[in-house]
């Protein structure tokens, strides 16, 4: 069999196609979104993007009690999008298997909070499987897809970053089809409250069954070597508890929820001591103490927030001291992340910090906004927050302001806050920064790209269309490079008496067709320059400076994005071409 | 722990667009070719826009974690001056190796970047007992027709440190590099490995 070094993320859409899945869906966000991008190479799977969340899980959950099955992929957050069909899903359970990924981002490196989605799982009486190693990331989407059929229940598959984006070694199996379910629906199973009242009872008998299974699943694993300490632990954890406490005796979850209460109890008794090591938050450890069992030590050491990792889980077990970093010797000032060379957003932002709006900014990487130079944007909070954040600013007192939204953010969930704001006689600005991509998240397509996720063509939602038809009358589609058109653009749609959207236009420069197109950098002609150094307040990475103190252009790196040439006064910057006359 | 059980545990460290996580793959690849357990780390999402990106490859008979400790690295490989600093403190303090790029981008979007920039990095990494090469890779990378392939010079000269042979490097970075770039991104890595006085 076939063996390869694959990211946790790309061994869950292998085993995905290897268990039969026939549909999947989700919405792109960091630590997920590799998932869909592998799987879409596989033609025997029906693989999209969703223009939300809540949307994807719905489609899934259609084609789950249609007989597929199912596989629905999402980042933490995008759970509470999807949180309302997630919590009544269970009740009238499923019909195909259905594997709802959940990847978790403790240590935020890519997102507004941490959140430990286990809790949502309990909520909704749903059971989690946690995978530890790239290998078990694989194995678990068949193992969770059986358990789903078995109990006719969702099952989360939960992941965290290091899980998600680790590399390990990965068997490779062949795919086996699972043939649909036939059954016919039965409004008994799937409508109305009265029911919805008969189906009640039978999630709790759910519960007590999978609460059975997890007691003789082999998910859940003992490694006893007859050592006094014993660690209980789960996901990436297990993997930092092997290396640092290599001869301890380890419990290690595979399945999280239900949790296995007599081996617990077990486990427990027969060692002095018990260390519970999880990332996030105390799942286990709260579900242990209300046993009644107190010999666990657990977050009081490890802690609650951000990643774990072995050198921090043993220096808190004493058994080593981490080496400092080098802050005390020298200024390791911090590299934060910052718009591309060329990107589209630069001027906006450029614009936003002049005009000192109030402005209310949006998920995507223009959350980047936010920070030095720019410092334009003042609030990020979730996906599509924005407008009605702008919105409630406005009715608080504060005067122009401006909600700013990527294209993939909007469809996701800008358009019924738009819709809002118009009804309720806001006057707002919604800038639309329609950069015909997911940028943060890699590029990924979305309804209004013209792409689907298998790289087809795919009808084209007209957002300008769009807004005009949900009553704003002030419309307006500006080229994002345009620096005038755009401060123009803006100036306008701020002054304007009702809510007014400006959509600033410019492809990704990430873009694969961005990348590849040919074009003729810019070049910063020395004769013409008067080191005015008007071209570096445009803040382009690809402009540094000769030992002469001239600006100087990485043709290399050039985008031909023209901007620094826009704001030059004595045009001393051009297209770099051998043949080109100054006129 | 014997040298048939050791674990050995490289950290990368760069700007986001130096190719940073290109050399981590052919590094844990050229590991697996050689037969070794491997994991990796790697970065997604935010972090790769032009800031701070760091990785970690872990290859022996059998890898728990794929994260690397503070003070257990065989090699801390930075690909700019300041992204190295920041990662040194993972180097082992006796037998780490720490590889330095000569090559300073100061961070744009940072106020007084220049002035705040450190300077006599090595001398300070050597006086507090680190191994230090230090290598001009942008430079030897430019020389051979352009500046990106410094990632590749690097992993030439982390190369020579490692327990694989030249054959598994070059294979690997045969099948990980387009057929278009292949060509110098070779005569990188040999400058690089035949770097070893500089």
């Amino acid at each position: 069999m076939k063996r390869e070094l694959i990211l946790g993320n790309h061994a869950i859409a292998r085993g995905a196609w290897e268990a039969g899945v026939n549909f999947a869906s989700g919405y792109p966000g960091t630590p997920s979104t590799e998932i869909l991008e592998a799987l879409a190479r596989y033609p025997e799977v029906d693989s999209q993007w969703s223009a939300n969340e809540k949307v994807a899980f719905e489609e899934g959950m259609g084609a789950a009690i249609g007989g597929l099955r199912v596989l629905v992929t999402m980042k933490h957050v995008g759970l509470n999008v999807a949180a309302d069909p997630f919590m009544v899903f269970p009740y009238a359970g499923t019909v195909g298997g259905f594997l709802l990924v959940s990847a978790d981002d403790p240590g935020m490196h890519s997102s507004q909070n941490e959140q430990d989605n286990r809790y949502l799982a309990r909520m909704a009486k749903v059971p989690v499987l946690e995978p530890s190693t790239a290998q078990e990331c694989k194995d678990y989407v068949k193992l969770g897809l059986e358990i789903s059929e078995q109990f006719n229940t969702p099952v989360m598959l939960r992941t965290t970053t290091r899980l998600a984006h680790h590399k390990g070694l990965v068997t490779f199996g062949e795919r086996h089809e699972v043939p649909r379910i036939e059954q016919d629906l039965d409004p008994r199973q799937f409508s109305v409250p009265i029911y919805r009242r008969i189906l009640r009872p039978t999630v709790e008998q759910r519960l007590k069954d999978l609460e059975s299974f997890a007691e003789t699943t082999e998910l859940n694993q003992i490694e006893n070597s007859g050592s006094t300490t014993g660690v209980v632990t789960n996901g990436i954890a297990y993997q930092y508890v092997k290396e640092i406490l290599p001869d301890a005796d380890v419990l290690r979850l595979g399945m999280t929820f239900p949790l296995p209460a007599k081996i617990l109890r077990d486990f427990c008794n027969i060692h002095e001591q018990v260390y519970v090591i999880e990332e996030g938050e105390p799942f286990i450890e709260d579900f242990i103490r209300s046993l009644g069992i107190d010999n666990i030590v657990g977050k009081e050491l490890f802690g609650v927030i951000g990643e774990y990792s072995p050198g921090r889980l043993g220096s808190a077990l004493g058994l080593f001291e981490l080496p400092p970093d080098l802050t005390k010797e020298m200024t390791l000032m911090p590299r934060p992340p910052m718009f591309c060379i060329g990107c589209g957003h630069r001027t906006v932002f450029s614009a936003l910090r002049q005009l000192r709006v109030t402005v209310a900014g949006d998920i995507g990487c223009y959350t980047m906004g936010a920070l030095p130079p720019y410092e334009a944007s003042h609030t990020t909070f979730n996906m599509g927050a924005s407008i009605g954040t702008a919105f409630g600013l406005e009715r608080a007192g504060k005067e122009r302001v401006v909600a700013v939204i990527g294209d993939s953010t909007f469809v996701h969930a800008g358009i019924p806050a738009l819709i809002d704001a118009v009804y309720n006689g806001s006057k707002i600005t919604l800038i639309i920064l329609d950069n015909s991509t997911t940028g943060m998240t890699g590029g990924q397509p979305h309804p209004a790209s013209g792409k689907a996720l298998s790289g087809k063509d795919a009808p084209t939602l007209d957002l300008e269309g769009l807004c005009l038809a949900v009553g704003v009358e002030h419309v307006v589609k500006v080229d994002t490079w345009d620096r005038k058109a755009v401060n123009n653009a803006l100036r306008e749609a701020i002054a304007y008496k009702g809510p007014s959207v400006v959509i600033t236009q410019g492809p990704c420069q990430r873009l694969p067709e961005m990348k590849r197109r040919s074009l003729t950098p810019y070049f910063i002609d020395e004769s013409l320059c008067t080191q005015c150094d008007a071209c570096f307040k445009v803040w382009c990475p690809a402009i540094t400076r000769t030992e002469n103190n001239f600006p100087v252009i990485n043709p290399q790196e050039c985008t031909a994005c023209t901007v620094c040439a826009q704001v030059c006064p004595t045009e001393a910057i051009y297209p770099f071409e051998p043949n080109y006359v100054q006129i | 722990m014997s040298e048939k059980d050791k674990i050995w545990s490289i950290v990368f460290s760069g700007v986001g667009g130096q190719g940073v996580i290109l050399i981590t793959e052919i590094t844990a690849l050229a590991a697996v070719k050689n037969g070794y357990d491997v994991k990796q780390t790697e970065v997604h999402g935010v972090s790769q826009r032009g800031g701070s990106v760091e990785t970690q490859v872990r290859f022996g008979k059998r890898v728990w974690s794929p994260m690397v400790t503070p003070g257990n690295a065989d090699a801390v490989v930075g690909l700019e001056v300041l992204e190295g600093l920041r990662s040194a403190h993972y180097a082992e303090a006796e037998t780490g190796v720490i590889l330095l790029n000569e090559h300073k981008i100061v961070p744009a979007s940072v106020e007084n970047a220049e002035q705040m920039y450190p300077s006599n990095s090595a001398e300070l990494l050597i006086q507090k007992g680190y191994q230090v090469i230090q290598l001009s890779a942008t430079k030897i990378a430019h020389e051979l027709g352009d500046g990106r392939m410094a990632n590749v010079v690097m992993i030439g000269r982390l190369s020579t440190l490692l327990p694989i042979p030249q054959e598994i490097w070059s294979d690997t970075l045969k099948k990980r590099i387009p057929l278009k770039y292949l060509d110098p991104n070779l005569k990188a890595f040999e400058a690089g490995r035949a770097a070893v006085t500089a």
